[in-house]
């Protein structure tokens, strides 16, 4: 840190980080590896990567159509699309009212973003599954949205970056005769805009990955999401097709790496100033 | 009057026009709370003190019997048990690690951002699909990882299979995934540490790496690491996703923990009034981590 290492101090560091990225990218070398090879291949039990036939065809055009992958990967992004924007539209405002107005009721209604911060979507799920059930939203996509418009965390967080903003940009709005609801839009939403987009990485994750909800929620597989789509493979999986499998869970793993790989900033922003998956 | 008169003053305090915009602005949040969030957590509540099950008309009241009961079931001290396990195996090896390799990221000029990305992939990549890879890599005949064993003769080990390993084999794919994110919440921390704190140390004569850590870097980096282990912790007892996806709880449910116990009683058998009790005692936990992360942050002596 503060005098320059050695060369040897650097070697042994450099090795070090080095094994481990080896240990972290093992699974993913060998998932890529598995999904081009024949199971005779996969069960020569040898440990090269390179297979001795080429099986990729296969593996691929059984992951893609044994459950309908494309279907599943879109509704996966329909539904995180549409929670990230609901869960915006109804959190902003009330932070902004949290943050920066007075009035009766405040107290309690930041008590219950507090319950809800300590309450996980697991603990409630039966009330809440009775609700789907009885209203008819079982086996629908709008039952994977509804119960995550609210995001007490998005409250939260948007309330503490308002808080740190100036009053004297609310002042200037009202001056200029905006109403309440086009300062949230218009003059909130642009200043908090590194907030709601660390946010939207958080909650992108958590619900591409979310696998609780829409397993007791969605049996159909024609709306599963990635995880439970994954799940309705491997049951449909006859045996042990480690290739077709692994094809599979390159397919549906894909999509957020690369999202990630073209946007690591944000990621990583998103990471530190949320703590991710809550 | 003196109360009549602290009550004007009291809803004085309040601009009429502010109080009805934000509560127009509140309205379909708070709307969205009670339906969402505080119904469902009395129904929870309530149910917990039956013994309700869903399509058997009528139930008992329990009381707290209900949660006697609870406590005194097998099945759920088990995966009491197993989770406490599996947290005590995740939580200390991801934060050590996490914070080791962070502390050789910093220290490193080169490949820093490479290193940071390759660690961090795991966070990013969907844990079904993950464990299945798992679970190729530790098949007992075939899996590369006994064939890596094999190559430095040792004996193969039957990770998923077997019911003493099942948790290591577990929180090794846990370890796997939540090293990353630790890693780059530390290496956040370590960058705003003030550098001139080690010019100042180094001027007191502390001279090599390991005092310097000691020194300077723990103590600065003390509310961090208490987040990051509270928060891996609170992970940790969620575990779910591998269970349901390799395990389902099994062989003979040694891998039955909470989340997935609950899951099981409340949605495979049908039994809610149990899955709603061992839903509150998991609020509890949860509850209990969150206030030891609030108690030690606030005792915390702030450097900054």
């Amino acid at each position: 840190m503060m005098t320059p290492s050695s060369p040897l101090v650097r070697l042994v560091r450099l090795g070090v980080l080095a094994f481990g990225a080896a240990i972290i990218l093992f699974p993913y070398v060998f998932m890529i590896s598995a999904s081009l090879k024949p199971p005779e291949d996969v069960f020569s039990a040898s440990l090269s990567l390179w297979p001795e036939h080429f099986s990729a065809y296969e593996n691929y055009s059984k992951a893609l159509t044994r459950i309908p992958m494309l279907r599943i990967l879109l509704n996966g992004a329909l539904v995180c699309t549409a929670i990230v924007i609901f869960q915006i539209l109804f959190a902003l405002p009330a932070a902004y009212a949290l943050a920066k107005l007075r009035f009766p009721g405040r107290g309690l209604l930041f008590g219950l973003v507090m319950l809800g911060l300590l309450v996980p979507i697991h603990a409630i799920s039966i009330p809440l599954y009775a609700a789907a059930q009885i209203s008819g939203l079982l086996n629908t996509l709008a039952v994977l949205v509804i119960p995550f418009t609210l995001s007490v965390f998005a409250m939260f967080l948007f309330r503490q970056f308002i808080k740190a903003m100036p009053d004297e940009l609310i002042h200037a709005a009202r001056m200029d005769g905006l109403s309440e609801a086009a300062i949230v839009w218009r003059i909130i939403l642009p200043n908090a805009w590194p907030a709601a987009s660390a946010f939207a990485i958080f909650s992108v994750v958590a619900h591409w990955n979310d696998l609780y909800w829409p397993l007791i929620t969605i049996s159909k597989t024609q709306l599963a999401t990635p995880p439970l789509g994954l799940l309705f493979f491997r049951s449909a999986e006859v045996g042990d097709d480690y290739g077709a499998l692994m094809a599979a869970t390159l397919i549906v793993t894909l999509p957020l790496i690369l999202f990630f790989l073209f946007a690591q900033k944000l990621f990583i922003e998103g990471v530190t100033m949320t703590g991710l998956k809550g | 009057m003196q109360p009549e008169a602290t009550k004007t003053r009291r809803l004085s305090r309040f601009d009429y026009r502010e109080v009805r915009a934000a509560l127009l602005l509140c309205a379909p949040t708070a709307v969205l709370m009670l339906a969402l969030l505080v119904l469902p957590t009395l129904a929870v509540f309530a149910l917990s003190f039956t013994d309700a099950e869903l399509g058997v008309p009528g139930f008992q009241f329990l009381g707290f019997g209900a949660y006697a009961d609870l406590f005194a079931d097998k099945g759920f001290i088990r995966a009491f048990r197993n989770t406490t396990v599996y947290v005590a195996l995740v939580a200390p090896a991801s934060v050590i690690i996490g914070l080791v390799l962070a502390l050789l990221i910093e220290s490193e000029v080169r490949g820093r951002a490479f290193f940071r990305s390759v660690y961090f992939l795991p966070v990013v990549s969907l844990t079904v699909a993950m464990a299945s890879v798992w679970q190729y890599l530790m098949h007992p005949s075939f899996g590369p990882m006994n064939l890596v064993l094999q190559r430095f003769g040792l004996p193969s080990i039957n990770w998923l299979g077997s019911s003493d390993n099942v948790l290591i084999a577990l929180a090794l794919i846990g370890i796997w995934q939540a090293l990353g994110f630790n890693l780059v919440l530390f290496l956040a921390g370590l960058t705003s540490i003030n550098r001139d704190l080690y010019a100042a140390a180094e001027m007191d004569g502390v001279r090599s790496a390991w005092s310097r850590f000691w020194t300077v870097t723990w103590p600065m980096l003390g509310p961090t690491t208490l987040f990051v282990v509270t928060i891996t912790m609170i992970n940790a007892v969620k575990v779910f996703e591998t269970v349901a996806t390799l395990t389902q709880g099994g062989p003979s449910k040694a891998s039955e923990v909470l989340l997935y116990t609950i899951y099981k009683e409340g949605f495979v058998y049908l039994h809610i009034g149990v899955a709603s009790a061992m839903a509150v005692v998991f609020v509890a936990v949860l509850l209990v981590l969150l206030l030891i992360q609030t108690k030690v942050l606030e005792k915390q002596v702030h450097y900054t």
